[in-house]
């Protein structure tokens, strides 16, 4: 969430309309805040005097614990909207269930965050087709656009130890349920969009686990980073 | 092409927290309506001023002309009767 937060802050100025650059700077803002949320109680469990500042600003990229595609460049505006639009769609159900999870701290966050969500989906969602239906220029940027980022969207969906740890004690419920409702969605809105889902089940794999990371993440932890690194503990 | 050559212009009206009527507090740029209301509540209502948004698009509008103002509007400069100034509003009235 940190690390689309700060790739959609990467818009802030330069977006292809004010409208569209204050609803992407209003999207990145709403994702730093609830990576701050989730990184406070982060700090919070861990108990060893870490806090949401020293969690997102002073950890190298592979202590980084984020699926790959989110850290991808931006690209193209193509490229932003179709990511957000993947994330999003899981990203609601995923908060929803979230909201009733067992430990309360979890589910309290959950039921904030799910109205923001809620609004970034519908948004991406109609860009989405918007420029999917649009001209044969923004066809063809989206539908690459998906091509490039389908092998990605599949990492959110991959249940690992600790997910399964988390079932268990009803804290969270198994990314792997979540699939067969989101293929559903994008299926029907990509239909919309008259853009073509691409057919591979293949997936990239380890972001969430700190396994690996694209050349990017550190690159873009460089610029995010800096200021807490050239100053530790600058504070306004 | 611009954007602004591409998207009509839209007019937006807010309707704030203790607000009794939608006020016009400015325009963008949308495809359409819908478009319009997400845009307007992202470039209008970003620090919570609003419960309800109207937009209209601008081309909608017909407005009265500045070279007119003359005749529409000096003559009821003078009619100070005309203001309910010489009644005592019951508290029951609520807002005039």
């Amino acid at each position: 969430m940190l690390v689309l937060g700060h790739r959609t802050s990467e818009w802030c100025g330069v977006a292809p309309a004010l409208e569209e650059d204050i609803a992407l700077a209003n999207i990145a803002l709403d994702l730093i805040g609830q990576a701050k949320l989730w990184l406070e109680y982060a700090g919070e469990v861990e108990d060893a005097e870490r806090t949401a500042n020293t969690l997102a600003f002073r950890r190298d990229f592979y202590d980084f614990r984020n699926l790959l595609m989110l850290e991808l460049p931006n690209e193209d505006y193509a490229r932003t909207i179709i990511r957000h639009f993947l994330f999003d769609a899981f990203q609601v159900p995923w908060l929803e269930a979230l909201a009733a999870s067992s430990d309360e701290t979890i589910s309290s966050i959950g039921q904030k965050t799910v109205k923001e969500a809620n609004y970034h989906l519908e948004r991406s969602q109609d860009t989405v087709v918007a420029l999917g239906d649009g001209t044969e220029e923004s066809n063809t940027r989206m539908q690459k656009a998906l091509h490039d980022l389908w092998p990605y969207a599949g990492e959110m969906f991959q249940d690992d130890e600790i997910d399964r740890m988390m079932q268990g004690e009803s804290i969270a419920p198994l990314p792997s349920s979540m699939k067969k409702a989101w293929e559903l969605r994008v299926e029907r809105v990509f239909n919309d969009a008259f853009l073509i889902l691409p057919d591979s089940d293949f997936s990239h794999s380890g972001g969430r686990q700190g396994i690996r990371h694209t050349e990017h993440l550190g690159h873009m932890l460089a610029s995010m980073q800096f200021l807490q690194r050239a100053y530790p503990g600058a504070s306004w | 092409m611009t954007v602004s050559e591409e998207w009509p212009l839209w007019e937006i009206f807010i309707r704030g927290q203790h607000g009794m009527s939608h006020r016009h507090v400015g325009s963008l740029h949308a495809v359409d309506a819908e478009h319009a209301i997400k845009n307007a509540r992202d470039v209008y209502t970003r620090r919570n001023e609003g419960v309800s948004i109207w937009v209209v698009e601008a081309s909608n509008i017909s407005a009265s002309s500045p070279s007119n103002k003359g005749p529409l509007f000096d003559p009821s400069r003078d009619k100070v009767y005309r203001h309910p100034t010489f009644y005592d509003l019951p508290d029951e009235a609520g807002n005039m």
